[in-house]
């Protein structure tokens, strides 16, 4: 039986006046990928951001290997070994490529080794290493987004919907990416787009209106149509 | 035709180039070349010293999305103490040895300026953490704050006028032809000129200048990244304090005359050099100030009446042209 | 929120709460009201009449003021300046034209031509950017007018400002009902002459414009501008054009403000900078919208008629505070009534530390924000 490296547990969050978590539960398994699926405004951001702190759980626990963080601040949570890959990457276009990286190095020094592995997975990242992070493309912007969040080493990294927006040759490219990075830390990937997810995915769960409403193996859900149907609406993409 | 109007524009500098050209439309319109330098001195000292005043205000709400319409209060106090400390001084300050007057100078600008860092401490804990999230509260704390502290000073020196005692070797200009430039505006100029270059190798070339720079764009992101950056308001908002006090200081200096009123003149400039630059900008305080310094001379020459009003003509039209300010920090 | 199970027959205990605390505010505002109403007779002596006729008039512009912090969430630090376009209005007509309702309808209509204009120039040009420079570009607007009413003044009379006179019915020599002996009638000891009149000109245009106010935010129209302060994204995406809506309602009060400049001006014969464009007034407009509490309209009545009564009368108390703890050091100087401001200052940090919601709104339970 696997460690669970992070477990929610009826977890409730609130907006503002809207109730948007309703008692989420999830196990996530050390290592490998494991995918949150669900459409729009189904709460997987919230999830996400949730666990990391941004915002605070009403009800309910959240536990990082032995460590409570259900009322921990971020940066705490981030120093526990949580790296955050947001919606829209976060990074900072006012700074350069450099810069940014600089930020999630320890003490700001690179680890050689690990900085060459970034520049072998993505090599725009050494391109621009001395452009400001603006003037990157989308991917580039992604791609930089991940680097951050590999160049020290994490234990976890929550990742939120990296592909929105980009042309099927890169998604196509991050997978590698992906799969690479997988080998050496658990990564929970929140996405609608089932594709990109039935290709890392080692296990899944789907959130609706704010509830994990099915969990499983991702090879289960890749194999049942009927699920699909089920769990895939409209607004998700099948391609 | 506009495109390439503003491509040549921006080849040359973009919005860097706007005290430039205020400068030449000045220069035509005074017409005689000695009042247009000891007008432009003029302008660039004090836009200096607005800049100082201004730039911690820009950064603050920058980072921590607060507004202290308290501001002034630091400007105020600086002007004062820095008064109060040159008058102690008394012959160190009027006599001939410079390095007496330097020293006390020195000491002035210092008083203040540890003032406005303690001050700002305390107005940090005191007024502005227990209202954080809420603008609302905020602006209507630190206008509370603003007139407790104006009522301070009136209490503590009084409210009949103070002089400012000038250290001598800063009294007086030196020609140039037919041109006469006050020394002290030269040493305004190049303390804020200092404290800009200071700021920007700070900003640029430190660790915690990069933290700055990347909490101003997006604060959540900094904490993901791990970094209290909660314990860098503080020193952010002690800083900002300490610029404004001694922007107050060199103020009084300027003036040798100082009144609680001091404030109040300084805090409606201030918000146009903040809005005309761009929140959370350094840069963007300093073209601001710049602008607002050159236009406050040179309409008080040409159209004395309009010289606060052109200011706020200045703001509206810039404020047109580009919404957030002329440099507002880049936001993701 | 959710909501608190309750038993059938019982009322949750924050309402009760709550219906005890609007009880309160209604029959303070409503014993405000009467004493307003009837001031002439109540309290015969001039000072009395003047803070009467104070009070009248700021409770419709802190109101006016209250429709946009309170209401819809604006910070604005222009309103003196329409307070004061409808003051200066009226005053430099019945300077030029002479005493007469003509020269009041008439300056008063300029003023308030020339109120709508700007409102609609700073509202459409700066309510498209962030609250913050909004804000800022208002305090710059209203200095900006001072200093135009100083320099102007030739007309404005600069900072001395301008007396005039008024129509002859409000002259305390003019009888409205005469008695047997040919001089004016007494009602309770009182004079039914033109003093009266005076009174009651102000305190019923205030109370009609007041009554408008209670109509605008119990219509549509109120309800659209709480539903963009609490939440403008929403309200957006639901269809509202937000900027014509707050354009708008900056546009009313701007409006009513200038007609309580109006009433200012007539009542005190005068208007100058320090009477209608200060800071000060700025101040105390905020202050009473604080303490009063802000999206109530019943909290600028409260907050007016407290800080009035307290500014006039509480300064009598610190006078004699100073003098008799003339012995002790430091205490004569705090409680010296040149302090009065230091003591304000105070008071409102506190209230808007503990009290958000000021005296009507924590009582009823409603203003303030999240």
């Amino acid at each position: 039986m696997r460690d669970m490296i992070l477990r929610l547990d009826d977890v409730h969050t609130d907006i503002a006046q809207y109730h948007i978590l309703h008692g989420v539960s999830l196990d996530v398994p050390e290592g490998g990928v494991h995918v949150l699926l669900g459409r729009n405004g189904a709460g997987k951001t919230t999830t996400l951001r949730t666990i990391m702190g941004l915002w605070r759980a009403r009800k309910g626990a959240i536990v990082f290997r032995h460590h409570d963080i259900t009322a921990l601040s971020t940066p705490d949570i981030a120093r526990l070994g949580v790296a955050f890959v947001p919606e829209n990457m976060g990074i900072f276009g006012g700074l350069t490529v450099e810069e940014n990286m600089r930020l999630a190095a320890t003490g700001g020094r690179f680890d050689d080794t690990r900085l060459q592995r970034i520049f072998a997975l993505f090599p725009a990242m050494e391109k621009f290493w001395r452009n400001q992070a603006h003037a990157l493309s989308g991917g580039q912007k992604q791609m930089l987004a991940i680097s951050r969040a590999i160049i020290e080493k994490r234990d976890l990294i929550l990742i939120d919907e990296p592909t929105k927006g980009l042309a099927p040759a890169i998604i196509r490219a991050m997978i590698d990416a992906f799969r690479e990075i997988a080998k050496e830390t658990t990564i929970l990937l929140v996405e609608q787009n089932f594709y990109f997810a039935r290709a890392l995915g080692e296990t899944v769960a789907v959130i609706d209106d704010g509830r994990i409403v099915h969990r499983g193996t991702m090879k289960a859900l890749a194999e049942d149509e009927a699920l699909q149907n089920q769990f895939l609406s409209l607004s998700m993409e099948a391609n | 035709m506009m495109k390439t109007l503003s491509a040549k524009f921006e080849r040359f500098g973009g919005v860097m180039l706007l005290p430039v050209i205020l400068a030449l439309i000045a220069l035509v319109l005074i017409g005689r070349p000695s009042t247009w330098v000891t007008l432009t001195v003029a302008g660039l000292a004090m836009g200096m010293m607005i800049f100082l005043m201004a730039s911690g205000l820009s950064l603050i709400f920058g980072l921590m999305d607060v507004l202290n319409f308290g501001h002034s209060a630091f400007v105020s106090f600086g002007a004062f103490i820095a008064a109060s400390v040159l008058a102690w001084f008394g012959v160190w300050v009027s006599g001939g040895n410079a390095i007496l007057n330097i020293a006390a100078l020195m000491a002035a600008i210092a008083a203040a300026t540890a003032f406005g860092a303690l001050a700002g401490w305390a107005f940090e804990h005191v007024i502005v953490k227990p209202v954080y999230k809420d603008h609302l509260r905020q602006i209507l704390i630190t206008m509370g704050a603003l007139i407790v502290a104006d009522e301070l000073i009136l209490m503590i020196w009084g409210g009949a006028p103070i002089p400012v005692p000038r250290p001598a070797v800063l009294t007086g200009s030196i020609v140039i032809g037919d041109v006469s430039i006050e020394i002290y505006r030269i040493f305004a100029f190049a303390l804020g000129l200092c404290v800009y270059i200071a700021m920007h190798f700070a900003l640029n070339r430190t660790r915690i200048g990069l933290l700055i720079r990347a909490g101003v764009e997006n604060r959540e992101m900094v904490e993901a990244l791990g970094f209290r950056i909660d314990r860098l308001f503080i020193a952010v908002f002690m800083a900002g304090s300490a610029l404004a006090a001694m922007g107050g200081a060199m103020w009084a200096g300027y003036q040798s005359l100082i009144t609680t009123a001091i404030g109040a003149e300084m805090m409606i400039l201030v918000f146009i050099v903040v809005i005309i630059g761009g929140l959370g900008s350094v840069e963007g305080s300093l073209l601001g100030a710049i602008l607002v310094g050159l236009m406050a001379n040179y309409v008080a020459f040409l159209f004395p009446k309009m010289s606060l009003a052109s200011n706020m003509i200045l703001m509206m039209a810039i404020l047109l042209w580009r919404p957030f300010g002329l440099k507002p920090a880049v936001k993701g | 929120m959710s909501n608190a199970a309750t038993l059938p027959g019982t009322v949750p205990a924050a309402a009760n709460r709550h219906l005890a605390g609007r009880f309160i505010v209604y029959a303070a505002v409503l014993a405000i009201g009467l004493a307003l109403a009837f001031a002439p007779f109540l309290f015969p002596d001039v000072r009395a009449q003047e803070v009467a006729a104070r009070i009248c008039v700021f409770i419709v512009l802190v109101a006016s003021y209250d429709l946009l912090i309170g209401y819809t969430g604006i910070v604005s630090f222009a309103h003196t300046m329409f307070f004061g376009l409808g003051a200066y209005g009226a005053a430099i007509a019945l300077k030029a034209m002479g005493p007469g309702f003509d020269a009041i309808l008439f300056g008063g209509a300029l003023g308030i031509v020339a109120t709508v204009i700007l409102a609609a120039l700073i509202g459409l040009l700066s309510l498209r950017v962030k609250a913050i420079f909004f804000a800022m570009v208002t305090l710059a607007a209203a200095s900006v007018m001072m200093v135009l009413a100083s320099q102007l003044s030739a007309i404005t009379g600069g900072e001395d400002g301008m007396t005039f006179t008024i129509p002859r019915l409000f002259s305390p020599a003019q009888a409205l009902v005469t008695g047997e002996d040919g001089k004016a009638l007494r009602l309770f000891g009182v004079a039914l002459n033109g003093r009266v009149a005076h009174y009651y000109f102000v305190f019923i245009i205030s109370l009609i414009l007041f009554l408008i106010m209670l109509r605008i935010v119990a219509s549509p129209l109120g309800t659209v501008l709480e539903a963009i302060r609490e939440n403008e994204m929403r309200a957006e995406a639901i269809g509202y054009r937000v900027v014509a809506y707050r354009t708008a309602i900056f546009c009313i009060a701007a409006v009513i403000a200038a007609c309580a400049g109006i009433l200012r001006a007539v009542w005190l014969k005068y208007t100058g900078p320090d009477v209608v464009l200060s800071f000060d007034i700025m101040l105390d407009i905020l202050l009473m919208v604080v303490i009063g509490g802000m999206g109530t309209m019943w909290g600028a009545v409260i907050g007016v008629a407290i800080m009035t009564l307290a500014q006039y009368y509480l300064k009598d108390v610190m006078a004699a505070g100073t003098a008799a703890t003339a012995d002790i050091p430091f205490l004569p100087d705090l409680l010296n009534p040149d302090r009065w401001l230091l003591w304000l200052g105070l008071v409102f940090i506190l209230l808007v530390y503990f009290f958000p919601a000021g005296i009507a709104g924590t009582l009823m339970g409603k203003g303030g924000h999240k």
